[in-house]
C-alpha cells in the first residue's frame, strides 16, 4: 500500500484536494486549496428545497472546488462517473492497486464510520481511498481525525447514493503533481473571481445581495410560516453555516486563513488586513449563529429576535461587500 | 476566532473532534481541534427532533392500520417516497401502493426482499415495527 499522509480538515472537498496534492508533492494547505478552488460563496435559493427547507449555501457548488483548484494549479484532474456499479468498483480497484490514491464522491448517509448525528442524505461527501486488502478499503476521510476502513459493499452503496447530487460512482485522481503554473497567478485569478461573486454580481440570490435577500425573508418567517416552521428554517441557516467543522463561521475563517497565506505568495502587505477583516466578519457570523441557536432552543436573551438576526446578517453583508470591493480594486 | 475561543462544547460528534481555523496570539492562523459547538448542536438536534417526530407519527399511522411497516423503515432512513423509489428501483406510484398495509401484506417476497436488502434487515424484522426506545437518544 502507498504511504498516504492523512490530515484532518475543516471541509471535506478542500481537505481531499489538499491531501491528494500533498501526496503528489505539492505543498498546498487546506486553506490554499479552498482559496484556489474559489470555495467561498453565498447563495440563498428558496425555490430549491432540501428536506422541505430552502437551499442556503456558504460555499461553492459541490465538485467545483476540485476542478477549479486543479485548473488553477495547471493540473489535470482525471474524473469519471459510471452507470455500471461493477465497472465503477473495478476501475477503483485497478487505480488503487496501481498505487494511485483516488478521491470519491459519496453519500455520507451510508458511511458507517461517520457519527450518527452527521448522517443525513447529503451526497457530495468527499474522501480518499488509498489502499485495499481484498474487500476492505483504506479510507482517508478529511472530517475524521484518523484513517479508517470500509467494506466493499458499504463503499459501493455510498458511491451510488441516490437523490439530489447523486455521485453516480464519481471518482477522481491526479496522475502526478507536475506543473509549470504560477501559484501567484492562480491565487490572483481565484481571488478576483470570488471577490466579484461576493460583491459585484447582478443576481439578487447570491453574494452580499443574497444575504440581504435572506435577511428580508428571515424577518418575515415567523409571520409567514408560523413559529414552529420558522424555527426549523432558522436552524437550517445555522446548520448550513457550519456543515462539518468550519468553526461555525460559514467558511469565512477558512477563507481568512487563505487570505493570510496569500500575503507571502503575492507579497502584498494589505492581504493581512483583508484576512483580519474577514476574521472579524466570520466572528460576527458566529455571534449570529449563537443568537439563532438561542431562539431555536427557546432561551432568548433580551434582544434576541428574528429581526435582530436579520440585522446581523445585513451587517455581515455590508462588511463583506466592502471587503470584497476593496480586494477587487486592490488587485486590479 | 482566537484559539482560546475555539468551542469545545461536547455533543453530537461522539467525541470525534472536528477541525477549526483560529488565530494565535500573533494573529497567525492555525488549525485547532474542536469538540463541537453548542449552536450547531442545537441546529442539529432540531433536525433530529423533526426526524424522530416523523417516525413517531408514522408508527401511529401503522398502529391505526393506515400504513404498512415499510413506512416506518422509510422515515427511519430519512427518506420520502421519491427517494425510496430511487433507491429501491420502483416507480413512485408503486412505492405509494406498497405503503398501504393491505397491498404490502400481499407483496411477492422478491419485492419485499429488495426493500429488506436496502435497509439491511431480515424479512422477519421487516414484518414488525421494532423497539422505539432509541428515539430518546437522538
Amino acid at each position: 500500500m502507498v504511504e498516504f499522509v492523512h490530515e484532518q480538515a475543516a471541509h471535506c472537498e478542500s481537505g481531499v484536494l489538499s491531501n491528494l496534492l500533498k501526496f503528489h508533492g505539492l505543498d498546498i494547505s487546506e486553506p490554499m486549496a479552498f482559496g484556489l478552488g474559489q470555495g467561498l460563496f453565498f447563495a440563498y435559493i428558496p425555490f430549491i428545497r432540501l428536506n422541505k427547507l430552502p437551499l442556503i449555501t456558504y460555499r461553492t457548488t459541490p465538485g467545483r472546488l476540485l476542478t477549479q483548484g486543479a485548473q488553477g494549479l495547471g493540473l489535470e484532474l482525471q474524473a469519471r462517473q459510471f452507470r455500471d456499479q461493477a465497472k465503477a468498483m473495478q476501475v477503483l480497484d485497478q487505480l488503487v492497486d496501481r498505487g494511485v490514491p483516488v478521491g470519491l464522491q459519496t453519500g455520507i448517509y451510508w458511511l458507517p464510520y461517520i457519527p450518527r448525528a452527521y448522517r443525513f442524505h447529503f451526497n457530495a461527501h468527499n474522501l480518499v481511498v488509498y489502499g485495499r486488502d481484498g474487500e476492505t478499503y483504506h479510507i482517508s476521510d478529511p472530517v475524521m481525525p484518523f484513517t479508517t476502513t470500509i467494506s466493499r459493499s458499504d463503499l459501493q452503496v455510498a458511491r451510488f447514493a441516490k437523490g439530489a447530487l447523486a455521485p453516480k460512482g464519481k471518482l477522481y485522481y491526479f496522475e502526478d503533481g507536475v506543473t509549470s503554473a504560477s501559484l501567484a497567478d492562480a491565487v490572483r485569478k481565484s481571488l478576483r473571481y470570488v471577490a466579484k461573486q461576493m460583491s459585484g454580481t447582478p443576481f439578487f440570490l447570491i453574494g452580499s445581495r443574497g444575504m440581504r435577500f435572506l435577511a428580508g425573508r428571515l424577518e418575515r418567517w415567523p409571520d409567514r410560516l408560523g413559529e414552529k416552521n420558522a424555527l426549523l428554517h432558522l436552524s437550517q441557516v445555522i446548520r448550513m453555516q457550519e456543515e462539518i467543522g468550519t468553526g461555525g463561521a460559514g467558511f469565512r475563517l477558512l477563507y481568512a486563513a487563505f487570505l493570510q497565506e496569500c500575503q507571502d505568495i503575492l507579497d502584498e502587505p494589505r492581504m493581512a488586513e483583508f484576512s483580519q477583516r474577514l476574521t472579524e466578519i466570520g466572528d460576527q457570523w458566529r455571534v449570529f449563529a449563537a443568537m439563532a441557536a438561542r431562539i431555536c432552543k427557546n432561551r432568548r436573551l433580551h434582544d434576541d429576535s428574528f429581526a435582530s438576526c436579520a440585522a446581523m446578517i445585513r451587517t455581515c453583508a455590508d462588511q463583506e461587500e466592502r471587503l470584497f470591493q476593496d480586494i477587487r480594486s486592490y488587485l486590479r | 476566532m482566537k484559539i482560546s475561543d475555539v468551542p469545545q462544547d461536547c455533543g453530537i460528534s461522539e467525541d470525534i473532534p472536528v477541525v477549526s481555523y483560529a488565530v494565535d496570539d500573533d494573529g497567525q492562523y492555525v488549525k485547532v481541534g474542536s469538540r463541537g459547538w453548542e449552536p450547531i448542536n442545537v441546529a442539529n438536534s432540531v433536525a433530529w427532533q423533526q426526524i424522530s417526530e416523523n417516525i413517531r407519527e408514522t408508527v401511529v399511522g401503522i398502529d391505526r392500520g393506515e400504513l404498512s411497516s415499510l413506512a416506518f423503515y422509510m422515515v427511519l432512513h430519512q427518506m420520502d417516497v421519491s427517494l425510496l423509489a430511487h433507491y429501491a428501483g420502483f416507480f413512485k406510484w408503486q412505492v405509494k401502493r406498497h405503503l398501504k398495509p393491505g397491498v404490502f401484506a400481499g407483496l411477492k417476497p422478491a419485492i419485499k426482499e429488495k426493500y429488506a436488502n436496502l435497509f439491511k434487515i431480515s424479512m422477519a424484522e421487516f414484518e414488525q415495527v421494532p423497539d422505539l426506545s432509541f428515539l430518546e437518544t437522538l
